[in-house]
């Protein structure tokens, strides 16, 4: 393990995360986890690393480091004003630095999360079998904290790329979003209430963290006979749920396990578009059913095998 | 969505509710129901017992287990084929005695400043108090809200209590607290309303090691009165 990064600057949330803490769910412990699964899994490409190589995740404004070892990066997701020694560099390609380089990720102009993936991976002691950050349960990644200023980051063994890799097209992510869910699991719950979930368009309020997005707009309500909580039950990403007062939450990998009734489920390859929403950004649900959410997942599953067949070549 | 009356909340065979692309919610029954949970749990063993190809994840909760897949491994059809089979060879497995975890607490005190008024509303001394909280084994329904936190059923109602008017900003980890119907324990340090009457020395979770639960969701849990110098010895004995 090298010492590879001094934190001159960590942004408002910047945190170590990879993709994610699977098996103890059943025990309490959530996912967390990069939020933008496709960012990262790309970054990690992008510098040759193993699919679970722990990056940094930077929310709106990442971090400026100083660089203390030979090393590749990439940083993708959010597009930021990413420059090395004060010179603007490009996003979702692989750039070579040095010890005395200064790297700042600046502020995001396009998109909500950065990735910054290092050669190596971020060394940081695996805890129950990930090196995500746990902000909640205070484990994980560094510490079990954002990053500060002062903080010294390691990584692991690399060869240096012998080529540059580059991703030649990249998502904008743009500020009005679409996420295909499928109703339920409580559709029945809000039968009169899906016609305006499937229509109307909700903005994305200043309460959207690694937790959930809380949505402003139209008060979706319950059937009069439908119960006002359920008994508490399991979570996955994706979950729309829809607390008494009408206004939907896309829960994230933060949390096991729940009371509200979910409305709909935002299937698996729309998450990343949650994870790069801002305040003040507009979302819309379109209803798709779960034979389509299926056929959905195969041509994404298709489409990233495809890019990593790109990027090692 | 009101059950209909039935002698038994129990469904006569599991219902499937979709999550989205890549997770069901299999249902037992209706409420908050021992015989219903113990349905969860039997399926949800039998499933870490023998791994289905394209099940990445099984999540106990009350009267539901989550089943995270890969429908690109498994067809739904042909999960839910699985699980209906698989329920039909359980059976026996069910009336499996659960295991019993033993948590030794130090009641009243320092550890337990709310004891005195749980007693005061119950009407009890705070002997009885503490005689009846750690007199059966408490089934855990649930683990969830946070790492290890166990969601328990079968308090006593004399001990019902509600919570405190203002939570407090912090609450030691190991704290054992009464809130309305619920008792529990507080894994980690955290802020809390419940009305605390003791703490156990045991580390109920530690991320740093290979196991790092004492219990799962369907054993249950025995809370055993401890004196202040024990707690001190199994204290020394645990992690810092």
């Amino acid at each position: 393990m090298t010492d590879v990064f001094r934190v001159l600057a960590p942004g408002p949330l910047t945190t170590v995360q990879d993709r994610g803490r699977v098996a103890f769910q059943h025990m309490g412990v959530p996912i967390s986890g990069g939020l933008d699964a496709f960012a990262l899994r790309v970054a990690n490409r992008l510098v040759a690393n193993a699919a679970d190589a722990a990056v940094l995740e930077s929310t709106l404004v990442g971090p400026r480091l100083e660089v203390l070892c030979p090393a590749d990066i990439a940083v993708t997701g959010a597009a930021t004003a990413l420059t090395l020694n004060d010179r603007p560099e490009p996003g979702w390609t692989a750039l070579r630095v040095g010890p005395g380089d200064i790297l700042d990720l600046g502020a995001a102009d396009n998109g909500c999360r950065a990735y910054l993936a290092v050669g190596g991976g971020i060394a940081v002691p695996p805890i129950m079998g990930s090196r995500a950050t746990y902000l909640g349960g205070r484990f994980g990644g560094l510490e079990g904290r954002a990053l500060q200023a002062g903080d010294i980051l390691k990584r692991g063994p690399a060869d240096l790329l012998a080529r540059p890799r580059h991703l030649p097209w990249f998502p904008l992510y743009g500020t009005t979003i679409i996420l295909r869910a499928v109703p339920g699991p409580q559709d029945d719950f809000f039968r009169s209430a899906l016609k305006v979930f499937f229509q109307a368009p909700y903005t994305v309020t200043a309460q959207a963290n690694r937790m959930g997005y809380r949505l402003e707009g139209p008060v979706l309500s319950r059937e009069p006979q439908a119960p006002a909580s359920i008994v508490s039950e399991p979570i996955v990403a994706g979950h729309v749920q829809v607390p008494a007062d009408g206004q939907p939450i896309i829960l994230l990998t933060e949390q096991t396990i729940g009371g509200y009734a979910k409305i709909a489920t935002v299937i698996t390859p729309d998450l990343f578009k949650v994870a790069q929403a801002k305040p003040g950004d507009t979302v819309r649900f379109a209803s798709v059913t779960l034979e389509a959410a299926h056929g959905a997942l195969g041509e994404w599953t298709a489409y990233l095998d495809r890019i990593d067949e790109l990027l090692s070549a | 969505m009101t059950a209909p009356m039935t002698a038994t909340p129990l469904y006569d065979r599991p219902r499937f509710r979709h999550c989205g692309d890549c997770a069901v919610l299999v249902e037992y029954g209706e409420g908050i129901d021992l015989s219903v949970n113990r349905k969860v749990h039997a399926m949800a063993r039998a499933l870490r017992g023998q791994p289905v190809v394209g099940i990445q994840t099984v999540v106990p909760a009350y009267r539901t287990l989550a089943i995270v897949y890969d429908p690109l491994a498994i067809p739904l059809k042909g999960l839910e084929g699985r699980i209906l089979a698989l329920e039909a060879e359980l059976g026996a497995d069910v009336l499996a005695p659960p295991r019993t975890v033993d948590i030794p607490v130090c009641y009243g005190g320092a550890f337990g400043p709310d004891l005195e008024f749980v007693a005061a509303h119950s009407g009890l001394a705070p002997e009885e108090v503490i005689h009846i909280h750690s007199r059966d084994p408490y089934p855990i329904y649930a683990v969830g809200f946070a790492p290890g936190f166990c969601y328990l059923g079968g308090l006593d109602p004399r001990l019902h209590t509600p919570r405190l008017p203002t939570p407090r900003t912090r609450v030691a980890a190991g704290s054992v607290g009464i809130a309305e119907a619920q008792t529990g324990v507080y894994p980690a340090d955290s802020p809390g309303g419940w009305r605390l009457i003791g703490r156990t020395p045991l580390n109920l979770f530690n991320p740093l090691k290979s196991d790092p639960f004492l219990y799962q969701a369907g054993d249950q849990i025995r809370f055993v009165p401890t004196s202040p110098a024990d707690y001190d010895r199994i204290r020394s004995l645990e992690d810092p």
